[in-house]
């Protein structure tokens, strides 16, 4: 350690006491992390949507196989999610004025709107021509909606538990209601990736 | 109005955070803490992914398969990379440094999100154990770290699916992991603290988190589907069912590529940290080495299919996939010339920290070489899937990476502990590591050259003696684990004290007592604006008339 000389005449800025006055308390990056995780999560569905577009591309369907699906079903389904992307909107706005009675309506529809899409999506899987095994297109087909439907599912119940605990008064406020945006933007990142994956798996 | 102000930073530690040596035991959410129990968890699954390295070193002695049975080696080859690469290199220069170093970096008191960082810590035990119990129960994963269908599909289940849980409970802490250090360089800075004044290794970790965000989810999703593949029977990557299996090589080296950057990236941040201090000089060209770090982050996500020349890759793809790969060579060239100016004219100390370090340069040089050679296409149909792969990839992972990690050991042991290591066991440490690992791997690159292949327990009798000399390296390297452990342990009650700032180091972990408080500092978290700001005695460094410090403050 002599061998080493202390720079003394170098020393960095070290700026205790005459730096501004930190703020100690611990911020709240909670959206942030949020957002980095859905960042993440989008790139799941990404790699799935690359993997069927290869198949698309590279696979063609054998001789004789079933691979046909209905547009009406999965179209309601699609308006039903984005119209809750619109409901949930609402009830943020509805807090933004501090009126938690209609913000809690407007959730509540927000969630119904949710398994609404599950229920028509059950529907499809139990009308459709082809099981998970049939084919290489019909188990993507099931792996991609059925990754979807997951985040749906979750997402719906997010909502409800939000719902609930939205009857405390003071639970969300105007300023501080990381629950009910958090749930936000996992619903609207949600209903963009469906926008993405009807596109792709019906429409293309 | 104080009254209502919640309790600050300085308040006692929770009651119900044991204290003492129980904490590394604990839910802790202290990230020095969780930095250690890293870097333990990390050695331990070292030395098991070593001994199966032993195991495969012993059965290559003999061109037979005498020592261990065909599918034991098959399962001991996929334990062996699956433990080093997700167990021991990804937890240690991501998790334990990153962990402890990063809050001191930006002058927090701890991570963004303590108790998401402690939930990514304590998915790795579980992981590990049930990858390592897989062989006791069911027989382990026999198709390779890489788990190519439909290879995976053929061989036993049980031990794969096994296999995937645990990489998926991996990848998930991984991306907990990242999320978190995102967050605290971005978000967490000190007032006051500029972008361009963190320590290089904040670049690093950044740069570094953005691939595991961006890359590992990716590889989560393929490994559902081979889940899907075996337990469901779909056909996604089984060409007997109309699958497709380079989809899954696609996929998995999306990761997988990226991942090397994992590994070697935070390795580059760590060496960078360590050369000024033990040069005396400030790290040259720090605006270079940013924007390198940013380059190698975007090229690593563009250059998969380099491991794929042989899959019936196009040659459109195989060309764009050369040249891409051959331009990483520019960012990574410019941090080893930033690295050799950062030497250049220093006093140099050559203890164990800087001696590791340099052989970092110089292997990491070298498996760069060989990774060139290795993307061009006609070269690459020659030696894939031979032992020069295996050559390259360890000369970057283990001459680069695990060596960055022994130098960050000697470097950071006595802020962890209090007390020095002996220098005298780390240089018979270093050079038995040294000695050993070149004796190893460098061979390799023959055998590989001359067609003998990776992953088979049997070869050519004409490639015996040169595996001999190769296992010997292995036994060199086993035996030098022992001065690192004597030391470790010796040292943790008998070392010398080493007081605040044994080096005389600038960054700001070394600003305070040694161990760390529980918050970091006792007072105001100091802003440290000038890192690297190392004293050069005028006349010893002609570089133009600057020296190092202008170059990268610049913006300042």
């Amino acid at each position: 350690m002599t061998t080493l000389s202390p720079s003394t005449d170098s020393l960095p800025a070290v700026a205790g006491d005459a730096a501004p006055v930190l703020e100690e308390g611990h911020g709240d990056y909670r959206m942030f992390g949020l957002a980095t995780f859905l960042l993440a999560d989008g790139m799941t569905f990404a790699g799935f949507f690359a993997a069927y577009l290869t198949f698309r591309a590279v696979n063609p369907l054998p001789a004789g196989a079933i691979y046909e699906l209905e547009l009406i079903l999965p179209t309601i389904n699609t308006a039903l999610l984005v119209l809750s992307s619109f409901t949930f909107h609402r009830a943020a706005s509805e807090l933004k004025q501090e009126r938690m009675g209609r913000c809690r309506w407007w959730l509540l529809v927000t969630a119904s709107l949710g398994f609404a899409f599950l229920g028509g999506q059950m529907v499809e899987y139990f009308s459709l021509p082809f099981g998970l095994t049939d084919n290489l297109y019909a188990s993507t087909f099931y792996a991609l909606t059925g990754f979807h439907g997951l985040h749906v599912c979750l997402g719906a119940l997010m909502i409800m538990i939000v719902w609930w605990q939205a009857r405390q008064p003071g639970r969300f406020t105007p300023s501080e209601h990381f629950g009910l945006a958090a749930a936000e933007l996992y619903w609207h990142f949600v209903d963009v990736i469906w926008l993405i994956l009807f596109g792709i798996l019906y429409l293309l | 109005m104080t009254l209502a102000l919640p309790p600050t930073a300085s308040s006692a530690p929770p009651s119900l955070q044991p204290e003492g040596w129980l904490r590394y035991l604990s839910f802790s959410l202290d990230h020095k803490v969780i930095g250690l129990q890293y870097l333990v968890t990390g050695f331990i699954f070292y030395f098991i992914g070593g001994a199966l390295a032993g195991m495969i070193r012993i059965e290559l002695v003999s061109p037979m398969s005498d020592f261990l049975q065909r599918d034991t080696y098959n399962e001991v080859l996929t334990l062996h990379g699956t433990v080093m690469i997700f167990l021991w290199i990804v937890p240690v220069v991501n998790g334990a440094f990153g962990n402890y170093l990063i809050p001191f970096y930006v002058g927090a008191r701890d991570m963004a999100f303590p108790r998401l960082n402690a939930v990514a810590f304590w998915l790795i035990p579980p992981a590990g154990i049930l990858l390592i119990a897989s062989y006791f129960i069911a027989g382990a994963s026999q198709s390779g770290w890489t788990a190519y269908p439909p290879l995976s599909l053929t061989t036993p289940a049980a031990g794969q699916v096994v296999w995937i849980l645990s990489v998926l409970l991996l990848g998930g802490s991984s991306i907990f992991g990242g999320i978190n250090f995102i967050a605290t360089v971005l978000k967490m800075r000190r007032p006051g603290l500029k972008m361009m004044q963190l320590p290089m290794y904040c670049w690093a970790m950044l740069g570094t988190s953005f691939l595991v965000v961006l890359a590992t989810p990716v590889l989560a999703g393929t490994l559902v589907l081979l889940s899907f593949d075996i337990l469901a029977h779909t056909g996604f990557f089984n060409p007997a069912l109309g699958g497709n299996a380079v989809v899954y090589q696609h996929l998995f080296w999306f990761y997988s590529h990226p991942a090397v950057y994992i590994m070697v990236l935070p390795a580059f941040g760590l060496v960078s940290e360590i050369l000024p201090v033990h040069a005396r000089k400030p790290l040259f060209g720090y605006t270079t080495m940013v924007y390198s770090i940013l380059g190698i982050v975007f090229l690593g996500l563009i250059v998969w299919a380099h491991h794929m020349f042989t899959s019936a890759t196009p040659p459109w793809m195989r060309l764009f996939f050369t040249i891409a790969t051959a331009f990483i060579a520019v960012p990574t060239g410019i941090k080893f010339f930033n690295w050799l100016a950062t030497l250049w004219g220093g006093k140099i100390a050559l203890n164990s920290a800087m001696l590791f370090s340099c052989a970092f340069i110089v292997h990491f040089v070298f498996g760069g070489i060989t990774g060139v050679a290795l993307a061009q296409v006609p070269f690459d149909i020659h030696v894939h899937d031979t032992y020069f792969v295996v050559a390259h990839f360890h000369y970057i992972v283990y001459g680069g990476t695990v060596f960055v990690v022994f130098a960050s050991l000697y470097h950071w042991y006595p802020k962890f502990t209090g007390r020095m290591l002996n220098e005298d066991m780390g240089r018979l440490h270093f050079t038995l590591t040294f000695i050993g690992f070149n004796l190893c791997f460098a061979p390799q690159h023959w055998l590989g050259l001359n067609g003998m292949p990776r992953r088979v327990a049997e070869y050519d009798p004409q490639f015996t003696l040169v595996n001999q000399i190769s296992s010997v390296g292995a036994l060199l390297m086993a035996i030098s684990t022992l001065p690192l452990l004597i030391n470790v342990i010796w040292s943790a009650f008998r070392g010398p004290m080493a007081g605040d700032n044994p080096w005389n180091a600038l960054t700001p972990e070394w600003l305070t007592s040694s161990p760390p408080p529980v918050e970091n500092w006792k007072g105001p978290a100091p802003l440290v604006t000038h890192p690297y700001g190392y004293g050069v005695p005028e006349g010893q460094i002609d570089l133009k008339g600057a020296s190092g410090k202008e170059l990268w403050t610049s913006g300042s």
